[in-house]
């Protein structure tokens, strides 16, 4: 392996992603929002009916593309392996919350990044909130952390979660009376590309994300376990790459206030980010990077994402969004039961020994 | 021999890590996936030791060597 091709291939698909996500946003996505796997799965959620927010049902292909994306080059790279059995409920827990927290904060680790490159200085708080969590993970696995081990499966076993968003692509297209929508104007769930478009984008960055590992809290969590600065390049490229394409279509705000999709409350922008930090670096990877395992054959990884669905029906249905208007204080609750839940978590699965 | 089959981002060079600072002139570290390989390859090689490797079926056996 050349580590250094590894850089550089992982600096110019970061780029790539970055143009794409920014590029999405021109062809109809919500502001900020070209890729975003909290609020996607959420509106997923929505339009499946297990949430009743009408501004945000829609079925996003993105999503779709990239499991499926990710699940064909894996094939085709012999790195389809069907695994699972590490932990799984403790992963739909820790899904859950770290969803609890990406709606208090309204975004994935992906589209903070994508955030800060649209000029929204709230998802700076919110980035020192997710370095502060993944410290505090980094924490727990320096002293033994660890959900188990993972063993291999059935294919069956692990064809269900890349068949299931077939079904939801199916759905998708058809439209059955059962599916919400949200009505034109109605929200963010109306604005969305074309889904040949959006499917498109999913699928190319599937791929990018499967062949590089492209990974938001890894980016982070290897520079200050490691000292390893591959997955961070990747991190910073599609920050400046979207920054600048954000320039360049007039899509770039820099300020606090009035910024699309946001929050500008400081302590609850850090206290969201610090639970998504914390759980996903317990977790082994940020949303995207779930998605992309689950892909590839790795059903904790779907189990996770399961869990990022019902924690996104949940925070609707108990008013634990966030909305533009700010927090709410059933979402702060929420938050803070979530720190106390991965907190445990991360106690109880820490073997007793001391770092050398 | 390290095991680190099974195991989930980032435990496996976490195991290499800590099993490093004894020093030893050689290690053996058993992987399960490409994406451990390659992580702990980097790590190996930044640490300088030299990485070889065998596959059977799933499995990887690494052979870390100070250069």
């Amino acid at each position: 392996m050349n580590l250094k091709n590894e850089k550089t291939a992982i600096i110019l698909a970061g780029l790539l992603i970055g143009v794409i996500s920014a590029l999405l946003v021109v062809f109809g996505n919500p502001a900020n929002m070209g890729f975003c796997i909290a609020c996607f799965i959420r509106d997923t959620a929505g339009a499946l009916g297990l949430h009743q927010a009408a501004a945000v049902q829609y079925i996003r292909p993105e999503i779709i593309g990239l499991v499926i994306g990710s699940c064909v080059i894996a094939l085709v790279k012999k790195e389809f392996i069907p695994r699972g059995g590490s932990s799984p409920m403790t992963r739909f827990a820790l899904g859950f919350f770290v969803m609890i927290g990406c709606l208090m904060f309204l975004g994935c680790p992906y589209r903070m990044v994508l955030r800060i490159a649209g000029g929204d200085m709230n998802a700076v708080i919110g980035l020192i909130g997710f370095i502060a969590g993944i410290l505090v993970g980094v924490f727990f696995l320096n002293r033994g952390f660890t959900l188990k081990r993972t063993y291999s499966l059935p294919k069956i076993e692990s064809a269900i979660f890349p068949t299931a968003q077939i079904v939801l692509l199916i759905l998708l297209i058809t439209a059955p009376a059962f599916i919400f929508f949200t009505a034109v104007d109605g929200g963010p769930g109306a604005k969305h590309a074309a889904i040949l478009i959006s499917l498109g984008a999913g699928l190319i960055v599937g791929i990018l994300a499967q062949r590089t590992r492209l990974c938001m809290v890894g980016g982070i969590r290897d520079v200050i376990l490691f000292r390893e600065w591959k997955l961070f390049f990747g991190f910073a490229a599609i920050l400046v790459a979207a920054f600048i394409t954000n320039l360049i279509t007039g899509h770039f705000s820099l300020g606090f206030i009035d910024q699309p999709i946001a929050i500008t409350d400081g302590l609850w922008n850090f206290l969201g980010m610090l639970t998504v930090g914390f759980g996903c670096v317990l977790l082994g990877g940020c949303p995207l990077r779930q998605l992309i395992l689950a892909g590839e054959g790795n059903t904790d990884s779907a189990i996770t994402i399961l869990g990022l669905f019902a924690g996104a029906a949940i925070a609707h249905n108990f008013a634990m969004a966030s909305s533009s208007k700010g927090p709410t204080f059933n979402g702060k609750i929420g938050v803070i039961i979530g720190i106390i839940v991965i907190l445990i978590i991360a106690v109880t699965n820490t073997k007793k020994e001391k770092l050398a | 021999m390290l095991d680190a089959r099974g195991r989930s981002c980032p435990e496996p060079v976490i195991i290499l890590k800590k099993a490093m600072i004894s020093q030893e002139n050689s290690y053996t570290i058993l992987v399960d996936n490409k994406t451990a390989l390659e992580n702990i390859t980097r790590y190996a090689e930044h640490n300088g030791y030299q990485v070889a490797f065998t596959q059977s079926n799933d499995d990887f056996t690494m052979i870390l060597t100070k250069k």
